[in-house]
């Protein structure tokens, strides 16, 4: 009774900061936000909506004063269960704050608020001959809040840098309402660089209101291969000559055969389905340099055993050839109900080497395994399939990704690149780092958060009541009485 | 409306394990979705719509209130379909979803009257449908419209306003040519069976004549077999799916028993339907092969004329036209090209793409009346990127569609007329 009386007073004290229309609830409704693009799912009590940095400051304020968890959401594509509310409590999603405020041509930066739609920015820069670099393939629906706070990257991050590149300042209602900015407008503020510290901080450290970030040029030419190998190992070796030769193409891509059996279903392109893996290489730049640079490509390729290369011949042919890429996760979805999408890095002379021992690690396990990624920075997709129904596989598919996680260290890798830490993968930090190392993380985020409710459980497995790493939690009974 | 929701729905329609578990949850449908751009809102968006099915499926909870609310403000548009990598069917899944809350809801007395007349009388009973059509158009050319909009009587009702607002101007009703078959001009190459439709013929009735024409001069023998009748679609997706397939199994067989090389359509949410049959008559044995023959048959319009192809026109046009996706023809039917292929083909005619040409216009039957704040958000915001592209003409493959980009065109007082692409290449042929 009394977390009933609670809750409703909760209720009504987020409806006074946003209005009614804008505030969750009911049952059926927190079903929709248990969930974000991972395998992590727990209900909310309450999900809020609100439109302005000051409501955003009030709401958390009141969840500090009584001491409910609380925890940013985007458009919940995190694969890291980063939005999931664990230990339920308020959700704040921000997708309403999505206007563009200010594209400055002149200084080639925009001011967004964090809902903006990640690939919005870009049309919207296009007049101006610009855009925004960072180009996660959920660019269509993520948000730039969720890209920084999950320090995203993306095919094109391999020529210009991933997220933290390309932002120059934030405003952040800190976890106990606070509002500050970090950075600014120029590139070299003075003082402590907490722009750069922010992102990646994965919701954890406070909530971004408002963000300044970098916009490029859009290349004056640009041309999009596809090398297509009978071998994966032989494309392995095409990545990492194309990478030796000092040539930085602005995305070089793998598609794996079960990628590409489940990408032909999804989209209309035409990967042979009997190769082993292709490559999609893009370079752009000069004109004159583009010609160059991709006859080097093309002829590594060859020389490593392409047995096709295929050239975008329209700009039509290209966003065909992009969405087969950006549509493959999902398509993913055609092969099997579940997929667990792992994010290790390894150094790209081990490519071929950690690509066989995950073979073999799901082999072992007998689940099939898929493999898309940023192949020109060693940023390894590992996609286990598996049946959630299937009595065990939850569980099994998570020790298989420890295995695979293993590996990745082993060669001198490490446990992620862009998708975050989040829930299912902080009980590997201990992999990278010593005890010493993470406490002095952990100090950082002290300082920002003292309060173990600001997006509890999430990077570090060290708070009370979290527990270790991450299990699938089975899901709670919706019964009349059985809410909170 | 009230709810009692048993989880067990033995015989009742539901959406399958299978169709849900095909979803992976990865949010990439969201930017499609008209209802979920216009609220933000993750409940009204495919994936939240389908985490629902999922909930109840898996008896979490029952079609609840909170459920059918938002599984109603779902426009069935489908883009979602086109997004979705995965292939989920989610244009299935909803039809079964509201065929359950069909049979486990009982809604208010109002709904259920209006239900019981359109869907058991005057769908089913073209002739009735007619006769009502004939009530509206002498409503309209007595004079009493005009006194109605004059005197304003409406205003205090306002859904009955707006729905007065939004009556199509009738024009002179279709009459099926006087002979069942229409003989191709020239040398007959093929023979092909025509759905008249039921809302096309009353509205839209020289969309039907062209059609006729077109086809007649593209060497086809028209055939138009009276005893067809409502395909079945606005039965289909309001959660009648019984009545749908009572209207599908007369359709299958009127038009199989012509024996014709393809079963024309230019009403694409007809057309969405037909092409369905095969799935919506799966679990009937008796119908289930022919329906696999009958749908294989039915083409658009647009898709049979660009499969041809077709002769190109001589006559110039000359004007600037704009193209918006009908949703049952693009998400449904995955046919983008064909029809702009028709209008690219017509001389003098400027062709302009508009932003989002394949985002729903808020068409979907009476959802603008019920839904109405919501339904004038997605037409602004439809009507800003019409007029953004300054067409003459806006041409579309429905009338559904038609009916409301007209709306919005006096809504925002534009001057563009709107047209079926059919009737832009009849006029070409001259
Ligand atoms: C099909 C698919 C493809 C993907 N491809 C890529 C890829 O190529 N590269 C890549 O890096 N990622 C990729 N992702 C992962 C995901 O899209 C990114 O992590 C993205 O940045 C998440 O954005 P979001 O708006 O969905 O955030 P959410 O998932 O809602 O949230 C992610 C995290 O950000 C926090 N957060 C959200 N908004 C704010 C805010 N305003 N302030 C503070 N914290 C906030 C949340 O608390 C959470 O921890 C992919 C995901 C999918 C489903
Ligand atoms: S319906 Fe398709 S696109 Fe949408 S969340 Fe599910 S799998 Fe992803
Ligand atoms: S059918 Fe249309 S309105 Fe319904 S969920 Fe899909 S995209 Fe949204």
């Amino acid at each position: 009774m009394a977390t009933k009386t609670k809750r409703t007073s909760l209720i009504g004290a987020l409806e006074g900061i946003v209005g009614a229309e804008f505030v969750l609830h009911t049952p059926e409704d927190m079903v929709v936000f248990e969930y974000d693009g991972s395998i992590g799912k727990s209900l909310p009590q309450v999900v809020v909506f609100p439109s302005t940095t000051e409501q955003v400051a009030q709401i958390v304020r009141l969840a500090y004063s009584v001491d409910v968890p609380i925890v940013p959401r985007g458009a919940g594509t995190g694969l890291s269960g980063g939005a999931v509310a664990v230990k339920g409590g308020i959700v704040v999603t921000l997708t309403r704050m999505n206007r563009i405020l200010e594209i400055d041509p002149v200084n080639r930066q925009a001011t967004v608020e964090p809902g903006v739609i990640n690939l919005h920015l870009s049309e919207q820069a296009e007049p101006h001959g610009l855009y925004y670099v960072p180009d996660p393939s959920s660019q269509r629906v993520c948000t730039i809040g969720g890209n920084v706070a999950e320090n995203s990257g993306g095919p094109h991050c391999l020529a210009y840098g991933v997220t933290t590149n390309h932002v120059l300042g934030l405003e952040v209602v800190l976890p106990d309402g606070e509002v500050v900015w970090l950075g600014g407008p120029l590139e070299d503020m003075p003082g402590y660089d907490l722009t750069g510290l922010f992102v990646g901080s994965e919701g954890t450290l406070g909530i971004v209101t408002k963000a300044i970030v970098k916009l490029y040029p859009i290349a004056e030419s640009v041309r999009t291969l596809v090398a297509v190998y009978e071998e994966i190992d032989d494309a392995s070796r095409a990545v990492s000559a194309i990478i030796a030769s000092g040539v930085i193409p602005a995305a070089l891509e793998m598609i794996d055969k079960v990628t590409i059996e489940a990408v032909v279903q999804a989209v209309d392109v035409e990967y042979p389905s009997d190769a082993g893996a292709v490559l999609l290489i893009e370079v752009d730049g000069l004109k004159e340099a583009v010609e160059q640079e991709s006859e080097a490509v093309e002829a590594i390729c060859r020389d490593l055993g392409a047995r096709e290369i295929r050239v975008a011949e329209t700009p039509e042919d290209r966003e065909r050839l992009w969405a087969a890429r950006k549509g493959a996760l999902a398509a993913l979805g055609r092969l099997a109900p579940n997929y667990y999408i792992l994010d290790g890095v390894v150094p790209r002379s081990r490519l071929m080497d950690v690509l066989r021992r995950v073979g073999e690690i799901c082999d072992r396990y007998d689940f099939r395994v898929a493999n898309v990624f940023h192949a020109g920075d060693g940023n390894l997709h590992p996609n286990i399939l598996f049946d959630e129904r299937i009595p065990g596989q939850s569980e099994r598919v998570l020790e298989a990704g420890a295995e695979i996680m293993q590996v990745c260290v082993e060669v001198g890798g490490t446990i992620t690149g862009e998708h975050g830490v989040g829930l299912e993968k902080k009980g590997f930090m201990s992999l990278v780092f010593s005890p010493q190392d993470i406490a002095a993380m952990e100090k950082v985020r002290d300082a920002f958060s003292s309060v173990e409710t600001f997006n509890p459980c999430k990077i570090f497995s060290t708070a009370k009541g979290c527990g270790e790493g991450w299990r699938v939690p089975t899901l709670p009974d919706l019964g009349p009485g059985s809410f909170l | 409306m009230t709810t009692n929701a048993p989880l067990e729905l033995p015989g009742a329609d539901a959406p399958t394990e299978a169709d849900i578990y095909k979803c992976v949850h990865c949010g990439l449908c969201l930017q499609a979705c008209p209802t979920y751009l216009e609220l933000g809102l993750e409940t009204e968006s495919p994936r939240g719509r389908v985490a629902l099915m999922k909930a109840v499926h898996g008896g979490r909870f029952g079609l609840t209130e909170g459920v059918v609310g938002h599984m109603e403000l779902c426009l069935q548009c489908r883009a979602c379909e086109t997004a979705c990598p995965s292939g989920v069917p989610f244009g299935r899944m909803m039809e079964a979803t509201r065929a359950q809350i069909t049979a486990t809801t009982r809604r208010s007395l109002r709904a259920r009257a209006v239900r019981f007349l359109v869907f058991r009388l005057l769908f089913p009973r073209l002739g009735l449908l007619r006769a009502g059509a004939w009530l509206l158009k002498l409503y309209q050319r007595s004079g009493v419209q005009w006194l109605v909009r004059e005197l304003r009587v409406l205003k205090p009702i306002k859904s009955l306003d707006q729905l007065e607002q939004q009556l199509p101007r009738l024009p002179k009703f279709y009459r099926p040519p006087p002979s069942e078959l229409v003989p191709a001009q020239g040398q007959a190459t093929r023979r092909v069976a025509m759905l008249s439709g039921c809302v096309m013929p009353l509205v839209y009735g020289p969309v039907n004549e062209a059609t006729v024409r077109v086809l007649a001069r593209n060497g086809c023998d028209v055939l138009t077999p009276r005893a067809q009748g409502c395909c079945g679609s606005l039965h289909a997706h309001s959660g009648e799916r019984d009545g749908a397939r009572a209207l599908a199994r007369r359709n299958i067989d009127v038009f199989l028993e012509t024996n014709p090389d393809a079963i024309i359509v230019n009403a694409a949410g007809c057309g969405a339907t037909m092409k369905e049959y095969v799935e919506l008559l799966e679990g009937d044995p008796a119908y289930r092969d022919k329906a696999r023959r009958f749908s294989a048959l039915v083409r658009d319009v647009t898709e049979f004329l660009a499969e041809l192809p077709f002769e190109p026109p001589k006559k110039e046009l000359s004007a600037r036209v704009t193209y918006q996706d009908s949703c049952h023809l693009v998400h449904a039917q995955g046919i983008k090209d064909a029809p702009r292929e028709v209008l690219r083909s017509i001389p003098g005619l400027r062709f302009v793409e508009m932003k989002a040409s394949d985002t729903c216009c808020g068409a979907a039957g009476v959802y603008n009346v019920v839904h109405r704040d919501l339904a004038n958000g997605i037409l602004d915001q439809k009507m800003a990127n019409v007029a953004a592209a300054q067409p003459d003409i806006i041409a579309t493959a429905n009338p559904g569609c038609m009916l409301q980009l007209e709306m919005g065109v006096r809504r925002m007082g534009l001057d563009a007329r709107v047209a079926h692409v059919v009737e832009l290449l009849d006029e070409a042929y001259g």
